[in-house]
């Protein structure tokens, strides 16, 4: 058993009794109690599990939690709240870009990361950028116009008000244990 | 009505929840004193169990207990699960929910282990010792349905679980005496549905109430306590059954599954919460699986294109076992065979065999895709053996919009129709004479365009009780609130659809209250009066009409208590825009919140009228609702690769009224994108040991973004007359329309190499090799 030290949306958790092979999703979900990261396959193939590890996304079904340790993680719930949405959360509702909604947190989350690399990204580009999440109920086409949309809004708001602090995520959760 | 909300693309109220993460599936809930089941499985397809030892596991430190198939019948198990069908003569072995004798898939659970951790239950796993005696096995249906093949139930003395032929008209003559007949064989390749959720239970015994509550990922929460309450041997009333969020479904959560039994049972023998969660290894194997047909197709036209016949030799692989409708999908492959066409005479017959793989079931669309995917595949071999176009094969067969309803040959009454209509507008849009001057042109130049029509029919709003294996009806309650808030108990189970929203869009409209003020409940057999559930592109078209006939129970009762009021004659009342007037007059008006106060107070209500406004309603649809449309795909395949490039895809579907269009476009796009993936894509493959050979997603091709083209989408709107709401259904249309246009455009891409028909999905090698004999320095044109 060993003792870990993560940030978790914003906030700071150290955790004893950690077990090894405890994988990062079910580090996030059982012992934080963070079950917006959700799991659908066993072989790394479908991208729900995607979280942001210091700011990049990762399969959260294919790291230990230990290798999480001294990291920063952003899951879902620290990127935004019913109350104060993301540009790319408030894209996916505007667009119709999910269904059943089981993908939706890892595809948010991927696309995030995307954007972070490609602030402008063709419909091509972002089809190629999520390759690695799987969604069985909309045929991709309003992920792709949502995630289109997010890019035009957050290009606006960074044109408007570039002075501004980079939006990160400050939902305080209670640290698990 | 007003309409002001009915028909606009208004956004859909589960998402906050959804993309916040803040949404509670089966997984994501948590139990005081919540252990952890897993369940042991065959990895043979056919086996004798000789001996299962759990001895090692019951020892294993965090092991709370542990239970084999025998275990279970010595326990006093006795019930099979549930098959529903109304055939005669079907053969319908015992399906227990632990093999305790003989496997027959792989995958097949044997044991279930509970520990307090799943980590824990994980490592007891390696420790179960079963000892298998193999047996023979089963695997392909053309084999398994001949006289010899080994039994996947022995005492069955045969793989046929049914055959039912029909005839219609005078085939033998009318193939005899045919201008063509045109013969394929067409296979219909096994699908997996592949929710992104996969299954998952949460079950809680009450031992003081002596009550079972069972939360499980499905479709159908009523049916599931229905048929637990019988499999268990409780009452139905010692029986709850939720589906918190659901992700994804599809059909195949429209089940009673070996698992949820299992995971019920256990929560009351060791009395605490259990909770399984499906791993995707172990849905590929104990999941339904969808279509898996191969049919003998033959078809007799006349010179000119007309369609006079359709024999079919329908064979449906069934797997092991009945599911809840395993062997009545493919009977829907018969009754819609006939498609777009008034086909006279129809020889068809079907028949299900027993193998040793997972069962089949209800997939998206569910016997329908099958019989568009061949009728739609034969129409344009007709219009290639008579050289006519495609199209115009279609425009000559199509069945008249005056002639509707029509019914056909096998026997349905389609309500309304208007194909030529979708398949013009279809045209139009991709500009299909454009497309076949740019075919010419590019083969020429070794470049093979295809250009690929498909015109479907559909069966759905599943259905009149008298024609379904169970009760085909649903319900909607509605309740005003005493502050005017309205309150809806919808008896359909959505999971993805967004009924929420347009029940919501639909009550703000027609009772005139804002949409924040309206509260949609699902899911929970404890809030909700019984209803079927939500599967066959029926939530609209059957529990939206069940509401629709709720509102109207609330709105005569609020002209009652209005009238009293005004001391007029409640047929002087009416609802305009969502309030009572008196008619044509519409300076005295009372809100329904206001009719639902005086209700709710009850001290000013006319004699004899009960307080309260509320109202609970049911509605049996007299018929099926039959959405239609046309697809144009576009495609390239490159001959040197075989790679097939979707240029365009242009959809032109007509689900009758809609409410939400944003809803409706975003169910066709997904319906396309899992039709399309079985032509391109997506196989289930069992070896001849009965080994799955598509156990994860990494073998398995569920598409991803870049495998799938944007879709250009338009629609017309021919309301049906079957239900008060003129909606269609439109869950499977676009699943149902896809397969065959996209493997008719790659089937005219490769007409010049004298391909006439590949079967799917059509990968890059098998189009390479059917393309490589001529692709070699000679290009054909």
């Amino acid at each position: 058993m060993a003792r870990i030290e993560v940030e978790v949306n914003g906030t700071h958790h150290e955790l004893e009794g950690v077990e090894p092979r405890l994988l990062l999703v079910h580090f996030l979900r059982e012992r934080l109690g963070l079950t917006g990261t959700h799991i659908g396959c066993d072989t790394s193939s479908c991208g729900a599990c995607t979280v942001l590890l210091d700011g990049k996304s990762v399969k959260s079904c294919t790291m230990f939690a230990l290798q999480a340790d001294g990291r920063a993680i952003t899951t879902i719930e620290g990127i935004g709240s019913s109350a104060d949405l993301h540009p790319m959360q408030e894209a996916f509702w505007a667009s119709h870009g999910l269904q059943c909604g089981y993908c939706t947190t890892g595809m948010i989350m991927s696309a995030i990361d995307l954007l972070g690399r490609n602030p402008n990204p063709s419909d091509g580009e972002i089809r190629a950028g999520l390759e690695g999440n799987l969604c069985r109920c909309t045929g991709y086409q309003n992920i792709v116009k949502a995630v289109r949309a997010a890019a035009a809004a957050t290009a606006v708001e960074s044109a408007t008000r570039s002075e501004e602090p980079k939006r990160s995520g400050e939902l305080v959760e209670v640290g698990g244990g | 009505m007003a309409n002001a909300l009915v028909g606009a693309p208004i956004r859909r109220r589960e998402d906050p929840r959804l993309i916040t993460g803040r949404a509670t599936y089966v997984d994501d809930i948590k139990l005081v004193g919540m252990v952890h089941a897993i369940f042991i499985r065959s990895p043979y397809a056919h086996a004798k169990i000789v001996r299962v030892d759990l001895t090692k596991v019951k020892a294993h430190r965090g092991v709370i207990g542990a239970f084999s198939g025998a275990d279970l019948q010595a326990a006093g198990w006795k019930a099979s699960l549930p098959v529903a069908h109304k055939m005669p003569d079907l053969k319908a072995p015992p399906h227990y929910p632990l093999a305790a004798d003989e496997v027959r898939f792989v995958g097949e659970a044997v044991a279930v282990i509970v520990a307090f951790d799943p980590y824990v239950a994980r490592d007891a796993a390696e420790l179960v010792e079963v000892e298998y005696d193999e047996l023979p096995v089963a695997v392909d249906p053309e084999k398994a349905a001949l006289p010899g093949a080994p039994l996947v139930h022995a005492d069955l003395g045969t793989n046929v679980a049914y055959t039912m032929p029909f005839k219609a008209g005078d085939p033998d003559a009318t193939f005899a005496a045919a201008d063509v007949v045109v013969k394929q064989r067409i296979v219909n390749q096994r699908l997996a549905p592949v929710p992104i959720e996969t299954r998952g239970v949460v079950a809680q015994w009450d031992a003081g109430a002596g009550r079972v509550t069972i939360h499980s990922s499905t479709q159908i929460p009523h049916l599931l306590r229905t048929q637990l309450s019988l499999v268990l041997g409780l009452p139905e009333t010692k029986v709850r059954a939720i589906a918190p969020e659901v992700g994804g479904g599809f059909g195949a959560k429209l089940n009673v599954y070996a698992e949820e039994a299992v995971v019920a049972w256990l929560a009351m023998r060791l009395d605490r919460p259990i909770k399984w969660s499906e791993t995707r290894s172990e849905c590929f194997q104990a999941m339904i699986a969808g279509r898996d047909q191969i049919d003998e197709c033959e078809v007799a036209a006349k010179r000119d294109g007309t369609i006079v016949g359709l024999r079919l030799r329908i064979l449906a692989n069934l797997g092991a076992y009945h599911q809840l409708l395993t062997p009545v999908v493919p009977t829907l492959t018969m009754l819609m065979a006939p498609g777009c066409y008034p086909i006279p005479n129809v020889d068809i017959e079907v028949k299900g065999v027993f193998t040793n793989t997972m069962s089949t079931d209800a997939y998206r669309g569910a016997g329908r895709p099958e019989a568009t995917y061949l009728i739609e595949r034969l129409v344009d071999l007709v219009a290639q053996k008579l050289d006519l176009d495609p199209a115009e094969v279609r425009r000559r067969n199509f069945i008249e919009p005056s002639a509707f309803p029509f019914t056909t040959a096998t026997g349905l009454t389609y309500d309304t129709g208007d194909y030529a209509t979708t398949m013009e507008k279809a045209l139009q849009l991709a500009d299909y004479s454009g497309l076949r001057a740019r075919q010419e042109a590019l083969r020429k130049e070794g470049r093979y365009l295809g250009i690929g029509l498909s015109t479907y029919v559909e069966v759905c709003g599943m259905g009149p009780s008298a024609a379904m294996p169970a009760a085909g009806w649903d319900s909607a309650t509605v309740r005003v609130e005493p502050t005017g808030s309205v309150t809806v108990l919808t008896g359909i189970s959505p999971h993805g659809q967004g009924e929420e929203t347009t029940f919501a869009q639909l009550v703000a409209d027609e009772l005139g209250v804002p949409i924040e003020n309206v509260e949609v409940v699902h899911g929970d057999t404890d809030k909700v009066q019984y209803g079927v559930g939500t599967f066959g592109s029926r939530g609209t078209a059957v529990g939206g009409s069940a509401l629709k006939l709720a509102i109207e129970t609330i709105q005569a009762k609020a002209l009652k208590i209005a009238a009293h009021q005004w001391e007029a004659n409640p047929d002087d009342l009416e609802y305009r825009a969502g309030k009572i007037q008196m008619r044509g007059d519409p300076s005295r008006s009372m809100t329904t919140a206001e009719a639902g106060f005086l209700a709710f107070m009850g001290d000013k209500l006319p004699p004899g009228l009960e307080p309260g406004l509320d109202a609970t309603r049911r509605f049996e649809p007299p018929n099926f609702v039959y959405p239609f449309g046309t697809h144009v795909c576009v495609v390239e395949v490159d001959a040197e690769t075989g790679q097939v490039k979707i240029e365009r895809y242009v959809a032109v579907d007509d689900c009758g009224k809609v409410l939400n269009p944003m809803i409706v476009e975003g169910q066709i796009h997904g319906g396309i994108a899992q039709g399309m993936a079985q032509a391109l894509y997506e196989e289930v493959v069992y070896d001849e040991y009965g080994q799955l050979r598509t156990g994860t997603l990494m073998d398995y091709a569920v598409p991803h973004a870049e495998q799938v083209p944007h879709f250009e989408l338009e629609r017309t709107v021919t309301e049906t007359t079957v239900n008060p709401l003129g909606v269609k259904g439109v869950g499977e249309a676009g699943t149902i329309g896809s397969t065959p246009a996209v493997v008719n455009a790659v089937m005219d891409a490769l007409a010049p190499f004298g391909v006439t028909h590949l079967d799917m999905p059509l990968r890059p090698e098998k189009l390479w090799k059917a393309m490589a004999p001529r692709s070699n320095g000679k290009v054909p044109a």
